[in-house]
């Protein structure tokens, strides 16, 4: 038994079958109890008032928009190297959740920067960064449309994802040689240090989870889409023959 | 050595008679230049204040016009096959045609950006620094762009996705250079950036060929 048993089709639709239900229960559950608790049950911060609580959507939609790449990256070396098809549908389902959540963090970023910041845009590293990567998921995303052959895309989008994650990264440090930034330090971190304070924590843990659940099912919820959609092509095939 | 020098002499041949578009990528920055200070307003303060960031966008996007242009007459006609089937490793082949696009496109540019830099005013002390970065950042431009359009180079009307793919890769070249500029304009020290700029260079140039020469496979299979 092992990992690459789950590249064949027929298993991964299997065990997703199995455990989808599962994870958007579990997604649904973080993000209920994480989001009341967060929005109701938590107090005001002394210098940021009510809008503090926008934390509970932006950081954990910002850390996976960034995950979601790491995906896209790992999901695309897979495919390269051992060519399994559920791979490379796996990094084409990611990009477009992962370009949701970059927006989601853009926009409730700048929701939040207008009363605090004073402006709803700044041309800070951090927020400079997620512009960019958005622009790496719309790339990315129109590679795959324009190609009608399914392997070749596969591959062309695979090869723009390892030149995307190098360049998204160079770029993620010139911006910061380019300009300092307004923005705070990082909400989470192993550094107890750096940390927000613990009421905000836990409710903030909460809706990490709930948006990683949320992100995993909707990405095996795609797959299995687009592994169905294939699977009707190749019928319709046969019938035309 | 021969079929390398063959190569080069056969895009530059290409390149600089009629038809090749040469000319297009210079006449283009000329233009853009041009049409700044209609966008901003004749003010000479402003224009030398913008002359770095617009001389460096100006020639990025000259680079760009052409790049569509990298393999898709050789991938349509064939000749891109039979250069592939050759001795020549097509990540060499990607390295020389990418360097001829270089030649007939970036080094115009680092010729005339000194004389647009007088239109726009700029400070005395970032001639020379203008000159140098553009003559080391758009090597890597080329280079970049040799990614995108191996990875478009099948897609009809693939022009305007290959602008989205490459801008992106472009941004680390893009302010490195533009920062020596407005550095020496400043009297700042320069190096700093200038360094990154040549760092960001010399990885491009050494990896890039890998990454386009893999997308080309890709589609010739």
């Amino acid at each position: 038994m092992s990992i690459w048993e789950f590249a064949n089709p027929v298993r991964f639709m299997r065990l997703t079958g199995k455990v989808l239900p599962w994870i958007t229960a579990l997604a649904i559950g973080c993000l209920a109890v994480g989001l009341i608790w967060g929005f109701f049950f938590t107090p005001e911060a002394e210098n940021f008032g009510s809008t503090v609580k926008i934390i509970y959507i932006h950081v954990p939609a910002a850390t996976l928009a960034i995950n979601a790449w790491g995906l896209m990256f790992v999901a695309s070396l897979i495919w390269l190297i051992r060519r399994h098809h559920v791979s490379a549908l796996v990094a084409r389902a990611a990009a477009p959740v992962g370009m949701t959540l970059t927006l989601v963090a853009l926009i409730t970023g700048a929701t939040w920067g207008q009363p605090m910041w004073g402006t709803y845009w700044e041309w800070d590293p951090r927020l400079t960064s997620f512009l960019v990567l958005l622009i790496f998921y719309l790339g990315y995303m129109a590679l795959w449309e324009a190609i009608d052959e399914p392997d070749k895309a596969a591959d062309l989008t695979s090869v723009l994802a390892m030149v995307g994650t190098v360049f998204a990264v160079i770029s993620r440090y010139a911006v910061n040689f380019w300009n300092q930034g307004l923005h705070q330090g990082a909400s989470l971190s192993l550094d107890k240090e750096e940390h927000v304070s613990d009421v905000y924590y836990v409710p903030l843990l909460l809706t990490l989870a709930g948006f990683f659940f949320l992100f995993l099912a909707l990405v095996l919820l795609r797959t299995g889409t687009e592994i169905r959609a294939r699977r009707i092509k190749a019928l319709q095939l046969q019938e035309v023959n | 050595m021969n079929a390398t020098l063959a190569i080069l002499s056969r895009e530059l041949r290409l390149a600089l008679r009629s038809g090749g578009g040469a000319g297009l990528g210079l006449a283009f920055f000329l233009m853009v230049v041009m049409l700044i200070p209609f966008g901003v307003g004749p003010v000479p303060h402003l224009l030398a204040q913008i002359a770095p960031g617009t001389l460096w966008i100006a020639a990025l996007l000259a680079c760009l016009l052409s790049l569509d242009r990298l393999f898709q007459a050789d991938f349509e006609d064939g000749t891109l096959d039979i250069l592939a089937l050759s001795p020549m490793p097509l990540e060499g082949l990607v390295a020389i045609k990418a360097f001829a696009h270089w030649l007939t496109t970036g080094l115009p540019l680092v010729i005339a950006a000194p004389i647009l830099g007088i239109t726009l005013n700029l400070a005395d002390s970032a001639y020379w620094w203008l000159v140098i970065s553009l003559a080391v950042g758009t090597p890597a431009l080329s280079f970049l762009g040799a990614i995108g359009a191996a990875l478009t180079v099948g897609i009809r009307r693939g022009g305007l996705l290959l602008s989205l793919l490459v801008l992106p890769l472009y941004i680390p070249t893009l302010i490195f250079g533009a920062r020596c500029v407005t550095s020496a304009s400043e009297g700042m020290d320069v190096m700093p950036a200038f360094q990154l700029l040549a760092g960001v260079t010399l990885f491009t140039l050494a990896l890039t060929p890998i990454a386009a020469a893999a997308a080309l496979r890709m589609h010739m299979r």
